[in-house]
């Protein structure tokens, strides 16, 4: 099944950008992350591919300030996604590399003609440590 | 099904002496699937010769890819959306603001044209066309969007009697890549044309054009050509050529380019008919 012009567009735009960008489907399943997120996130997308909400919402071990591990649904794409509504977070991660970051997150629901719900789009920013 | 190319020129129309074989109409095809009823892609100036002696019509469809001016400037003056209680459907790409007909009306409208969308006499419907699948008279069709330049669909037919025609007009599958390699997923239009008996295809600029013109929504030869390829269809046929592409540079581009591929090439000629499937 062929992905809507609109993720292929995002996506390629995301391929040009140093922005670090993470693009999900109605179903929350990953589709496309690029390399300045690739960089955040301690993997290549070609090794990690396509995956559910629940595996990426945990792969990273997201934690809060307080080092508690976040639920996948409290994170910003996930709420984003649920309640079509942007989402702003920050929160920790272990990247795949073993390295600990603070991110910021900024997800907003992507939605086109006619209500069509194509899933969510998250901005990350990397956070000095603390 | 069949099908007539009544126009197979892009962006304007080109009628001279130079462009007289291929043709210089714009964007139309005219498609007949079952007794009574024609299915219009597109209405540029070739819908102007539309076989519309509405007296036998009891249907029309017109199946609009996009709103560019080249695909809609024949259609105030299509014969059909005169014919009182002739049933007409105008279907065209969703918008994020606004209605088919209020987009429309920019153009059928005073002081641009003197006939109004409300004052045809024929018993018109204007529809945003559904992405997926909706039937017509003899025919499943299936909408998408594709990459160009504002809303823009692309249409899958699909004969009742078999045959599948593939219709995408404009379209830039290779921006922000460069090329048409897939993967299949990722690669606009690809669900619309895959295993298609004809793909008629936009093939706007020579090899040689295209890198001063990405972003402009069209494909080189190379790239419909890739396409074709990719989404393992029969025939490709390509279409919407460049206004200044005369018959001799057309004859020339494709002279060669079918040699030794899965697929037949053949180029879009005003006029021409195909019978797809039974």
């Amino acid at each position: 099944m062929g992905q809507p012009v609109e993720l292929i567009l995002l996506k390629q735009v995301a391929g040009y950008l140093a922005t670090p960008m993470f693009l999900v489907d109605p179903a929350g399943n990953l589709l496309y992350y690029n390399e300045p997120a690739e960089e955040l996130l301690g993997r290549r997308y070609e090794e990690t591919g396509q995956m559910p909400l629940e595996e990426w919402g945990t792969i990273f071990s997201p934690t809060d300030s307080l080092g508690r591990p976040m639920p996948p649904e409290d994170l910003p794409l996930a709420r984003a996604l649920n309640g079509r509504r942007p989402s702003v977070g920050s929160f920790f991660i272990r990247g795949l590399d073993g390295v600990s970051r603070h991110l910021s997150v900024t997800a907003v629901p992507l939605e086109g003609a006619g209500g069509t719900n194509l899933g969510a789009l998250a901005i990350f920013w990397a956070l000095p440590r603390r | 099904m069949n099908v007539v190319l009544r126009g197979v020129r892009g962006s304007l129309p080109s009628p001279r002496p130079e462009t007289a074989r291929y043709g210089g109409n714009t964007s139309c095809l005219e498609v007949r699937a079952v007794p009574r009823c024609v299915t219009v892609l597109d209405a540029g100036t070739g819908i102007r010769a539309v076989d519309g002696k509405a007296s036998e019509l009891e249907r029309v469809d017109v199946l609009l890819t996009h709103l560019h001016m080249d695909h809609i400037l024949g259609l105030g003056f299509f014969r059909p959306l005169y014919q009182p209680d002739l049933e007409v459907h105008l279907w065209g790409p969703p918008s994020a603001t606004q209605s088919l007909h209020a987009r429309l009306t920019r153009y059928l409208s005073p002081p641009l044209f003197p006939v109004r969308l409300r004052d045809l006499p024929c018993r018109l419907e204007l529809h945003d066309a559904p992405r997926g699948r909706f039937d017509l008279p003899g025919l499943a069709v299936t909408a998408d969007l594709v990459c160009h330049p504002g809303p823009t669909l692309g249409y899958r037919l699909e004969g009742e009697g078999g045959g599948v025609l593939a219709y995408l007009s404009d379209h830039e599958p290779a921006l922000g890549t460069g090329s048409v390699t897939g993967p299949p997923a990722w690669t606009s239009g690809y669900d619309l044309a895959r295993g298609a008996d004809v793909l008629i295809h936009d093939a706007q600029f020579t090899d040689e054009e295209y890198p001063s013109h990405i972003g402009w929504g069209h494909s080189s030869v190379s790239h419909a050509l890739a396409f074709a390829e990719l989404t393992g269809v029969r025939c490709l046929v390509p279409f919407h050529h460049d206004p200044d592409h005369e018959d001799q540079a057309l004859d020339a581009i494709y002279a060669t380019v079918g040699r030794g591929r899965s697929f037949a090439v053949t180029p879009a000629q005003e006029g021409a008919e195909l019978t797809i499937g039974g």
